[in-house]
């Protein structure tokens, strides 16, 4: 394991999310705390309670899962592309490196920005709500799973993509839609029962109520399938990553 | 000596058909300064792009130190320190963390000492704190040169590393890579001049359209290539080359009216002084006189030639 170069590719991305500080983490805080006062003060409270939850706490979970999966994908794709785009990748790639380290130096990074935005955005939403974490051991766990497997997700999408636009369509098109669908903003049982079932194969669900029920112990989906589709995803996304580097796609010529 | 590098049988030909390199065989030798010498195009970057990982090869292999470059690449590619043709850096980082960012990657400690003895040697020193924006041309080459030389490498590849680089910088570059030689660093530099070649190689090579049309010795390939010739267009035409000449080397043409002498630039004595003089003891004037020198394009054609 050539642990220094893991470190030196970890710590040259962090240092680049201190020099953007503004974007990695400031805008995300500040678009959350819009969401909070729409939708938790302002709409919330002519919100009956769902499932004894008061609406501004029960978006909790699923506005944090949603800067999560968008940030750990944008960070990640963006941190891989921009050394494609500029040719400085060519280091990394004439390094003593294994695929295995170059991904865990990039997607460990990533991974690392969004969990604390998450971690950042939960405090923001403490300011506003009343927050109570049940299960605060699943929570974490959910959250480094989650920011783990998006930021995996990204760095392929940074590894696809050869503009800056593809860099944007997959969050845009794909991830944003699929999480305002799943369950973010409303619980699915609150759907008519035909559409609670198009739901379940939305993947995004599952992350939403697993994170969910990690703070107030309710979920759509039993929590066990959460998990397993988690780590699923997560095993989908390593198996390409994998493919990537043994072909040598989209990195060499 | 014995070969560092071994390439057997290399072929590539691009995803778009193009084939770059055509069944090159080449051994680099353990110390040397190896010149690739070849014109735009010839398939130079290839070739040290399939050795340093960047590009795969269509067929044959290459071994660095015994080590094959695919699966024994983490021995191998700790090895070698690569300088690329294009000035590719990290604008917003800085001299210094560009430079130790290399060297964690190719897996060697932290070192702040042979870092700033590096970047000393390479006069970036006062540059250290600045960001590589604010490096010139020819500073982000050295920073280039510096990154390669970051974890210690025993054989460095240096594509193209004059372009863009003005000619005081030049000597202290050439200086650089000959301390590294003389601290047992194997280099292997690509240019296209001759000059360049002449001046830093032990050894050269010539590549054109993919193919590794020669290897020689730097002194031998320049007692080839170095030639010059006198051309004599004579007052009077003659039938053959007269007797009193014969102990020159002569050529006649066109019909009779040219006479053109071939002789080495680099030999202590051109012969042209006793030529002259031996004409003019045997009577032969000529009304005018003309010397030319085989431009790079030229010695290409006549190596291709002379291969077939
Ligand atoms: N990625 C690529 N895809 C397709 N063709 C390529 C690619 N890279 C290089 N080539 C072609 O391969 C040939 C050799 O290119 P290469 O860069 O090796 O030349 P070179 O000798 O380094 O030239 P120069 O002196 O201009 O740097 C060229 O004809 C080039 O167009
Ligand atoms: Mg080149």
């Amino acid at each position: 394991m050539n642990l220094h170069a893991i470190k030196a590719i970890y710590m040259f991305e962090m240092s680049r999310a201190m020099r953007t500080v503004m974007q990695s983490i400031i805008s995300p805080v500040i678009s959350t705390s819009l969401y909070f006062i729409v939708f938790g003060a302002a709409i919330g409270s002519r919100i009956q309670h769902i499932e004894g939850i008061s609406y501004g706490a029960f978006i909790v979970p699923g506005l944090i899962m949603l800067q999560l999966l968008t940030q750990s994908i944008s960070n990640a794709a963006f941190g891989i592309y921009f050394p494609r785009f500029t040719g400085t990748i060519y280091e990394v790639l004439t390094a003593p490196i294994s695929p295995l380290e170059i991904t865990l130096g990039y997607v460990g990074a990533a991974a690392t920005k969004s969990i604390a935005l998450g971690l950042i955005i939960l405090a923001t939403a403490a300011v506003f709500v009343d927050l109570h974490i049940a299960h605060p051991l699943a929570m974490l766990a959910f959250l480094v799973l989650t920011a783990l497997t998006f930021s995996l997700l990204g760095f392929i999408i940074g590894i696809w993509a050869d503009g800056f636009e593809k860099l944007q369509v997959i969050p845009l098109l794909v991830i944003t839609p699929l999480t305002f669908l799943g369950g973010t903003f409303y619980s699915i049982n609150m759907l008519p029962p035909f559409w609670q079932k198009v739901t379940l194969f939305n993947p995004v669900v599952y992350l939403v109520s697993g994170f969910r029920w990690s703070f107030y112990g309710v979920a759509d989906v039993n929590i066990f399938a959460s998990l397993g589709m988690t780590a699923l995803f997560l095993l989908i996304c390593l198996g390409v990553i994998w493919r990537i580097f043994s072909t040598g796609y989209r990195l060499k010529t | 000596m014995t070969a560092i590098i071994s390439i057997k049988d290399l072929s590539k030909t691009y995803a778009g058909g193009f084939q770059a390199l055509k069944r090159v065989d080449l051994d680099i030798e353990r110390g040397e300064i190896f010149a690739l010498l070849g014109p735009n195009g010839a398939g130079k970057t290839t070739l040290i792009s399939i050795i340093c990982g960047l590009v795969n090869p269509t067929t044959g292999s290459v071994t660095v130190d015994g080590g094959d470059i695919k699966r024994d690449y983490r021995r191998v590619r700790e090895m070698i320190g690569l300088v690329p043709q294009e000035l590719t850096t990290d604008h917003f980082e800085t001299v210094w963390n560009a430079v130790s960012f290399s060297r964690g990657l190719f897996g060697k400690a932290p070192n702040p000492g042979y870092i700033e003895k590096i970047l000393r040697a390479l006069s970036l020193w006062e540059k250290k704190d600045n960001r590589i924006m604010e490096l010139s041309g020819g500073m982000k080459r050295r920073l280039l040169i510096a990154k390669a030389l970051s974890h210690e490498p025993s054989i460095l590849f240096l594509d193209e590393p004059t372009a863009g680089v003005d000619v005081e910088l030049r000597k202290d570059m050439w200086q650089v890579v000959r301390d590294l030689r003389a601290a047992g660093v194997t280099i292997i530099l690509t240019t296209h001049y001759i000059e360049e070649a002449e001046e830093m190689a032990d050894r050269v090579g010539v590549i054109t359209k993919g193919e590794l049309i020669i290897v020689e010795d730097k002194a031998e390939l320049m007692r080839k290539l170095g030639k010059k010739q006198l051309t004599l267009q004579l007052s009077a035409p003659l039938s053959e080359i007269p007797g009193a000449l014969a102990k020159h080397e002569l050529e006649l043409s066109n019909g009779g009216n040219t006479l053109t002498y071939t002789y080495d630039t680099r030999a202590g004595r051109t012969g042209i002084t006793s030529l002259l003089d031996d004409m003019r003891s045997a009577g032969i004037g000529f009304s005018d006189l003309d010397t030319t020198q085989s431009s790079l394009e030229d010695i290409f054609v006549d190596l291709v030639r002379s291969k077939k």
